[in-house]
């Protein structure tokens, strides 16, 4: 009877009495570590976490408001390989609840009013596909367009390699995106997570004016396991850790998670330059260049896209989007 | 198949068309900071008369030179000399013409801890920046990151036997269908060819190679080459420097496709193109 009941607890129960650490083994109660931000309370490592996940703790309670959930999947190579893309796409959605690998918006992280794109390692691998790029181009449009800072999370594997030269060209996308909101001076900030690897370490991701990772994160563009099996060389010790990058000088810092809040709201305030904002009077966000519009990004943002209707030059109409075989159907919220 | 044609031994590379379309080329060195990357050659020459930077992937033809070469797998001190010669191409208003063939960005321990990731990433924004014409050819494979990383151009040109892909077959198979055996059917499936390419806007145009391939008589397929770039140039040449590096962004901002119903179809910006004042 008592067996029973253990069992019934352990299945139906979220809070499982008993978790370990993946890395220490030690347990812990999952209630303590998710008070600890998915971070172990032994060793501090820093457990993978979701993008609602990593929105919740990183921006002021409340403030998230999501933008273009409506940028949907395609297969423009009909590709298949042990299954087909739009199934493996579907499968992501049903396991992640999300409708693709990043969620984009805007937000106040400790004060300041920014864009925000979370990469979710979850979805496919976090890869970058076309809903990808376009999803951070349009954030990086947002933010040069309104004079607000990009706050870019980013765990991924790679180019989503189901959508071939398309995924490849994400990665060029996006560094035009960084050199759109370069252009505009507005700060962009990027927080690498684990793991941070191929076409997204080697483009968007590494291109911030401040970059910084979680500690343990693994980044890299080759992987060690491709390193041994092409150049046979021997990885030193902690090769593609956070840390060892902060040492060779790849990265601004090495930050835990529970003080990233802060120390992003210190970048952003610090790169919006000007005198010291007064922390007490500014809890409503502060305010850059064109005072007040921030607030209404949102706003704006749904506005302009009713009103922007700009013909392609000779251009591709299906890659504006007209809705020919989507691969996804809308995920529940 | 075309895979094969793209990695034969005997198709021309960079040198070899720099060789036939350049005059009184200058090779410039080093990417001054620690080292100079043979698997990347730039200089200075004359293209039809006209001043222009080159650089491109070199790859060897003997086991030996592909040694000293690489490959044509690019180390990052590679592709900081790429950024350097940009900048210096930007400086004194040269057109840039680059040329892809490589299998990939190196993949060893000391380019990654180099910043393998950065370098490649910098090279890409510092193309993007530019306001000068840029005119990249894929000419032999187009092997994912380390090749985009010279082709964040205007316009970019294709050889019909050339590939460019995200990933090798090989590498594509080992991930997705857990063996690298399943290669011809990764191949299959990504469709590195130039036709497809030139289908999904990824390419401008697809340039006529020799019958059985450039190998076949190197001096027509240089010929070929020479004519489609001659034309790019002159078109860009139409192009105000500013206007060129917005173009540029859009052109790779088209690059994709996606699904958006509440954007009404052809909308390309949320904010009708927005440049900086």
């Amino acid at each position: 009877m008592n067996v029973t009941v253990e069992i019934e607890r352990r299945d139906s129960d979220p809070v499982r009495p008993e978790w370990a650490c993946p890395l220490c083994k030690q347990p812990a109660r999952l209630a303590e570590v998710r008070a600890d931000l998915m971070v172990c309370p032994h060793c501090g490592f820093h457990l993978r976490i979701s993008a609602r996940e990593r929105i919740r703790q990183l921006v002021d309670e409340g403030t998230f408001r999501e933008l273009w959930t409506s940028v949907l999947t395609l297969d423009p190579l009909k590709f298949t390989d042990l299954e087909t893309y739009p199934e493996r796409v579907r499968e992501a959605q049903a396991k992640t609840g999300l409708s693709e690998a990043i969620l984009t918006g805007t937000a106040a992280i400790d004060g300041t009013q920014c864009v925000l794109a979370v990469m979710d390692f979850g979805f496919m691998g976090g890869s970058m596909g076309s809903v990808v790029g376009e999803k951070l181009w349009r954030s990086a449009e947002l933010a040069a367009a309104e004079d607000l800072p990009l706050v870019a999370v980013c765990s991924s594997g790679g180019a989503r390699m189901q959508e071939g030269i398309l995924s490849l060209m994400q990665m060029a996308k996006t560094s035009c995106a960084v050199d759109l909101i370069n252009e505009a001076k507005s700060p962009f900030v990027t927080i690498l997570a684990d793991p941070c690897t191929g076409g997204v370490v080697a483009s968007f991701a590494t291109l911030a004016d401040i970059c910084i990772a979680e500690p343990g994160a693994q980044l890299y563009f080759t992987g060690p396991r491709v390193i041994a099996e092409t150049t046979h060389e021997i990885l030193p010790e902690g090769f593609g850790s956070a840390e060892r990058n902060l040492q060779l000088g790849h990265l601004d810092a090495v930050v835990a998670r529970k003080d990233l809040r802060v120390r992003v709201g210190n970048y952003l305030r610090l790169l919006g330059g000007g005198e010291e904002p007064d922390r007490v009077t500014t809890t409503g966000g502060r305010e850059r260049g064109k005072g007040g519009m921030a607030q209404t990004a949102f706003g704006r943002a749904k506005a302009l896209a009713a009103y922007a209707r700009r013909p392609f030059v000779g251009g591709d109409r299906e890659a504006a989007g007209e809705a020919e075989r989507p691969a996804a159907r809308e995920p529940s919220p | 198949m075309t895979v094969e044609i793209a990695r034969h031994r005997g198709r021309p590379r960079t040198r070899d068309y720099i060789g036939y379309l350049i005059e009184g080329f200058e090779e410039l060195r080093g990417d001054r900071l620690r080292a100079d990357d043979p698997a990347i050659v730039g200089g200075l020459g004359w293209f039809r008369g006209r001043a222009v930077l080159v650089v491109g992937h070199q790859k060897g033809r003997t086991l030996d030179e592909q040694e000293v070469h690489s490959w044509g797998m690019a180390k990052p001190e590679g592709y900081r000399k790429a950024q350097r010669l940009f900048a210096l191409a930007e400086r004194h208003g040269l057109p840039v013409l680059t040329f892809v063939d490589t299998p990939g960005a190196y993949p060893g321990v000391a380019a990654e801890e180099g910043g393998q990731a950065r370098a490649i990433a910098e090279t890409m924004l510092g193309m993007a920046r530019l306001s000068v014409p840029v005119i990249a050819t894929v000419i032999g494979e187009g092997g994912s990151g380390g090749a985009l990383a010279l082709a964040v151009a205007d316009r970019v040109l294709m050889q019909e036997n050339a590939t460019y892909s995200v990933i090798t077959p090989e590498g594509c198979a080992a991930i997705l269908w857990r063996d690298a055996a399943f290669a011809p059917q990764a191949a299959e499936a990504l469709k590195p060819t130039a036709s497809h390419l030139f289908e999904l806007g990824v390419v401008e145009r697809v340039v006529g190679e020799p019958l059985g391939g450039a190998h076949h008589n190197p001096e027509a397929a240089a010929a070929s080459l020479g004519e489609a770039i001659a034309e790019a140039l002159a078109e860009l040449d139409g192009i105000a420097p500013r206007e060129r590096r917005r173009r540029r962004r859009e052109r790779f901002q088209r690059l994709g496709r996606w699904s958006d119903p509440e954007l009404p179809p052809g909308t390309l910006s949320l904010f009708g193109g927005y440049t900086a004042g």
